[in-house]
């Protein structure tokens, strides 16, 4: 029988990193991440990880130092936070362009002023240009095989980018749930050790980020959208084979009902996970609903959401967060994913739960309630105090 | 020492605070409060800034005009505050991650040109608000969330580190000799230039329980006892320094301000049409 632990969202990513067996940890304190480095630094101190934990003095040097350690040939870890990624952003650009597959976890936290710990995906949203792979997750097992998972993708030569696994504040990273432990020998077998293409080399020496003219800057964004391209493919193989060795079965997607369904709620993390709970209550009293929960948000899963929702009567989309002046940004994805489609559902785009606020199954379904008595309209902002 | 007064610069709906019993930032709050009051400063004319971490809370109890801002930039914010508007008594207060760890650029910089800006440093030697990990002036062999094993890396002296990058007042006091504390302040305050203040505090929450002294006392202790007048520094030995700190005022010199040379050297020639 499999162990298992009972852990906090935090230290499930912590786990995940002692299980992916990763070589270097660089990380900087902060509200509600720094319970998952933490917990790494005694496991390297006490020889639990081999890994070296460098400590430094702000995000922008954990990023850094993850990126130097990762163009060495190393596998490394960070986590963080809200402000915390927004000081790496420049950094998360050098990530991709120097196709290191670092691999963070972001603890989705509302963005200052005014100063706030609770949850929101701003922060990690506003990363979306940035080429790093993204995953959403809604429960802390997830959040525990979605480490070993990155690994395996991230470093796919096929993909060579980094990418960060996101979870709620609070919801997930200071809630305990079972989490059953993957065994260290198989988790060997299906993550070998981290064999760069290129890494620096004192035999073989090269150079990362040197000067590129016009001549050849834009062959290399088209490599990196190409990473992007294939890394469906790749991770398609990657939960395949984690399914057949594990037994979870994860996909870019997570449909909920959908099959039938006249209405369906598309959204991400935990609001998405509480959403099914609402979905079951609509059920009974006769609504054909079902549910979309959006794991990966880069590569977005054009695919998936298209074949989901293209028969679906009304869409309704559950934002928790704001890109101010335009409205949600799951919202405008799913919009810009059906744009093409024959038949074009009408698509609601809900603000809700901003800042940390609850989104309760109540909640989840008054917006049932409200595409049943209104019109689509882009941003229909929920529980707000007026 | 107990003034009544302060209580004229407080929001005191904000009240009470949120710091952890035993903590020293009460106290040392107060303590710059007396300063502003014994030097009759307008509090609309006055602004207090902080960045991130416990001691960032502090302009939010403040009824000035008051900037809570991000971690380790809060220098750049009271840099454009002064430099905007010269005529405003500007404080910085920090931490020690705050100051000297992500926020170590500025910090010198801000030495460097001195500008007429007062930065109070609220030492506790340890991250507090994030839970513990150790910091830029954590001692060494102390324990932290971050060294459970006891830290290695040497801390700052952050006097030494004011005094070189070209401070033009620099002094340390402790959360324990408040009269000395205030005295300081005060001084640091009313100093044209930029003025550096160490405290060394205290927090029982997260560096006392992890290193022997849980109670506030024992903490208010260690400080008291790690404090040795200039005076008394110059005469003891070296062994007898060891894990002590002289307290008092180390700089007290006159260097052209950083928003008058400009006037000055600048805008005034751009007047003129020099060039």
């Amino acid at each position: 029988m499999s162990t298992q632990k009972v852990l906090m969202g935090n230290h499930a990513l912590s786990w995940g990193a002692v299980t992916s067996r990763v070589q270097v940890i660089s990380a900087y304190p902060i509200t509600p991440q720094t319970q998952v480095v933490e917990l790494l630094s005694e496991m390297c101190t006490d020889g639990t990880l081999d890994a070296e934990f460098i400590k430094v003095e702000s995000e922008h040097s954990a990023m850094a130092a993850c990126i130097g350690a990762s163009a060495a040939g190393a596998r490394t870890f960070t986590a963080t936070s809200a402000q915390g990624l927004a000081l790496m952003h420049e950094m998360l650009h050098w990530a991709v362009g120097g196709r290191l597959p670092v691999v963070m976890g972001n603890i989705n936290r509302a963005m200052a002023p005014p100063w706030t710990i609770w949850t929101e995906q701003t922060d990690s949203l506003s990363q979306r240009d940035t080429g790093w792979l993204q995953v959403y997750a809604s429960s802390n097992q997830e959040v525990y095989d979605s480490v070993l998972m990155a690994y395996k993708i991230a470093e796919n030569r096929k993909v060579s980018l980094p990418m960060m696994i996101v979870l709620d504040a609070f919801f997930l990273s200071h809630t305990s749930e079972n989490v059953i432990m993957i065994d260290q020998n198989k988790a060997d077998a299906y993550l070998p050790k981290y064999d760069p293409e290129f890494k620096l080399d004192v035999k073989n020496p090269h150079t990362f980020g040197g000067l590129t003219t016009p001549d050849w800057y834009m062959e290399l964004r088209y490599n990196i959208q190409k990473g992007m391209d294939d890394s469906y493919q790749v991770i398609r193989d990657a939960q395949s084979e984690f399914k057949s060795v594990f037994g979870r079965d994860y996909g870019m997607v997570e449909e909920y009902k959908c099959e039938d369904a006249d209405v369906i709620l598309v959204g991400m993390a935990t609001a998405a996970s509480t959403g099914k709970e609402s979905i079951d209550i609509l059920r009974n009293k006769g609504v054909k609903a079902g549910l979309l929960r959006i794991r990966y948000f880069r590569p977005f899963p054009f695919e998936d959401v298209r074949r989901v929702l293209k028969n679906a009567k009304q869409i309704l989309v559950l934002d928790r967060n704001l890109s101010p002046g335009l409205g949600g940004i799951t919202f405008q994805e799913v919009k810009s994913a059906m744009y093409n489609e024959k038949n074009k559902p009408p698509i609601y785009g809900f603000i809700m739960g901003l800042g940390g606020r609850d989104i309760t199954v109540e909640s989840i379904t008054n917006l049932f309630e409200h595409a049943k008595k209104n019109d689509p309209q882009d941003i229909i902002w929920m529980e707000v105090k007026k | 020492m107990y003034n009544e007064n302060i209580f004229h610069y407080l929001r005191t709906n904000k009240l009470p605070h949120i710091w952890c019993p035993g903590c020293a930032h009460g106290i040392i709050t107060a303590s710059i409060l007396r300063g502003i009051d014994k030097l009759k400063l307008d509090k609309n004319k006055t602004s207090v800034i902080s960045g991130i971490g416990c001691s960032g809370r502090t302009p939010g109890y403040l009824d000035m005009n008051t900037l809570h801002t991000t971690h380790g930039r809060s220098l750049t914010f009271a840099t454009g505050i002064k430099f905007a508007n010269p005529k405003l008594t500007v404080i910085d207060v920090m931490g020690d991650g705050d100051a000297l760890a992500i926020g170590g650029n500025h910090f010198i910089h801000a030495c460097r040109r001195n500008i007429d800006i007062t930065a109070i440093i609220f030492n506790n030697n340890i991250y507090g608000m994030t839970g513990g990990q150790y910091s830029p002036t954590t001692p060494v062999n102390a324990y932290a969330s971050t060294a459970p094993y006891g830290n290695v890396e040497p801390p700052f002296d952050i006097v030494k580190l004011a005094t070189g990058a070209g401070a033009t007042f620099v002094a340390r006091g402790d959360a324990f000799h408040v009269a000395l504390m205030d005295k300081i302040i005060e001084q640091a305050i009313s100093h044209k230039g930029f003025s550096v203040v160490e405290i060394m505090a205290t927090c029982p929450t997260q560096f006392g329980r992890r290193n022997k002294m849980k109670e506030p006392y024992q903490m208010l202790d260690f400080v008291a006892n790690m404090a040795v007048s200039i005076k008394k520094w110059n005469e003891i030995s070296e062994e007898e320094k060891e894990g002590k700190f002289p307290v008092g005022v180390f700089v007290d010199e006159t260097r052209s301000e950083y928003c008058e040379s400009y006037e000055e050297n600048i805008l005034k020639k751009v007047q003129r049409g020099e060039k």
